[in-house]
């Protein structure tokens, strides 16, 4: 069997700087992960659509423009409808740690502010995997 | 019935992704499930997409898939990137170019790494392509990574191949000669808006006719701007004309059986690679290795004479 952790890493909403993203696309490509870059200006349901087409293990959003409180319960909201309840939504940003919180009680998983070293992201991603992933049918 | 392909037949896409993983992660089950599957397929035609880094392949599978819409077919693209050699990861990126249709919901798209495989596809793609098939899909579109001359692969898994260059890859026609001008059906010069596009047009021309077309298909060389939708339709129509002269000729049917052919020998050789190391193990192949290393004999003599014990073993009568 050749099993690999796969991340969709996509940019929602308008905001258009996604550099943060390739970075972070890069450094799971470099840790041995297939990613499923999906580029800027994307929609919720763009993202999830893709999720599924996909069978990510792992969707990882950048959120710059403010609108992580509309965008990751959107994303999950999504997700839950799809039977893809199961996959881990994480990312990153501009996001006050209230918000974090906020976040995290509707089922969003850590959110990663500017600064992060990218190899937190990785061992993050792959402690998931290793407890979550592969567990659906 | 395996209740996952029971759902892929009825349409579900979240079932035809997770059997495309099965598949690609060469899960135990994947075989039972392609043996089921490979009862519901339909044969759609299978169009390959190759061409070196940047010639615009995805824009212009996009443009494809746009067309093969309108005209009511339900479309399933397979679009395969290069896994990393280092960390055997990757980044799959034909998407940013395939958005607009991302949503359709007559189009269903899977990214593939290579994992490995040189041939331009991923070494499971074309079991992808069968699981698409069941699932219903009219046509198949088979995007490869583009590395400009191993992409062999795909012409043995499509039924029509477009290879895609650009008026600069003008210099490399020499190299194109030798690899992608044998697998052409129908070359598309992308970018034509720009310099130097008429005369890529007529260097392939003029490489294409040293060669006698008599009762062959004689592959046309169009011009497109794919991020503009310029030309798309007129390569779709070759595509079109190509799959007529194929059923008239019966070179589909040909080209099928060597297809499967070439398939059924690889994948056999993959099973036996798996089944003598699997029962021999490592240690007789380090020994073997070592007598070559010592000088005793040839890699090729020592392959000739593992192979010929296998057969031996193979053949000799159960006790």
């Amino acid at each position: 069997m050749d099993r690999r952790i796969r991340v969709l890493v996509g940019k929602p909403g308008l905001d258009g700087h996604d550099r943060g993203a390739k970075v972070v696309a890069a450094a799971l490509r470099d840790a041995g992960m297939e990613v499923i870059y999906t580029g800027l200006h994307q929609t919720p349901e763009m993202i999830v659509e893709a999720a599924v087409q996909e069978d990510v293990d792992v969707v990882a959003l950048s959120v710059l423009s403010g609108a992580h409180l509309t965008v990751f319960p959107r994303v999950r909201a999504l997700l839950e409808e799809r039977g893809a309840g199961h996959k881990l939504l994480t990312g990153g940003g501009i996001i006050p740690d209230e918000d974090i919180e906020m976040l995290k009680q509707k089922g969003v998983g850590r959110l990663f502010g500017p600064g992060t070293n990218t190899s937190d992201i990785v061992e993050y991603i792959r402690e998931w995997a290793r407890t979550h992933a592969h567990s659906e049918g | 019935m395996d209740p996952l392909v029971e759902r892929v037949l009825q349409g579900e896409k979240s079932a035809l992704a997770r059997v495309i993983s099965r598949i690609e992660n060469r899960e135990p089950q994947a075989v039972a499930l392609l043996d089921e599957l490979f009862l519901h397929q339909k044969a759609a035609p299978r169009i390959g997409v190759t061409g070196p880094p940047g010639a615009g392949k995805s824009t212009l599978v996009t443009g494809l898939i746009r067309i093969l819409r309108e005209q009511g077919h339900r479309v399933g693209v397979v679009a395969v990137d290069p896994t990393s050699p280092f960390s055997g990861g990757a980044v799959l990126g034909d998407r940013v170019r395939m958005n607009e249709v991302a949503l359709d919901p007559g189009v269903f798209i899977r990214s593939m790494a290579t994992r490995g495989s040189l041939g331009g596809l991923a070494s499971t793609s074309r079991e992808v392509c069968e699981a698409l098939d069941a699932f219903g899909s009219d046509r198949i579109l088979l995007e490869t990574v583009g590395v400009g001359q191993s992409e062999l692969d795909v012409a043995q898994a499509a039924d029509s191949t477009v290879v895609v260059v650009v008026p600069e890859s003008g210099d490399s026609v020499q190299a194109l000669k030798a690899g992608l001008m044998e697998i052409a059906d129908i070359f598309v010069v992308n970018k034509a808006d720009r310099e130097g596009a008429d005369r890529m047009v007529h260097d392939l021309e003029s490489a294409l006719s040293l060669k006698n077309w008599k009762d062959r298909w004689k592959p046309p060389v169009l011009k497109t701007v794919a991020s503009r939708g310029e030309g798309i339709r007129e390569v779709n129509e070759a595509l079109e004309r190509h799959a007529a002269w194929q059923l008239e000729t019966g070179q589909l049917s040909h080209r099928r059986r060597e297809s499967v052919g070439a398939r059924i020998l690889e994948l056999t050789r993959e099973a036996v690679t798996r089944a003598v190391l699997a029962k021999a193990g490592r240690p007789e192949l380090e020994a073997r290795v070592d007598a070559v290393l010592k000088g005793v004999e040839s890699p090729y003599r020592a392959a000739e004479r593992w192979a010929a014990e296998l057969l031996d073993t193979a053949n000799a009568p159960s006790p």
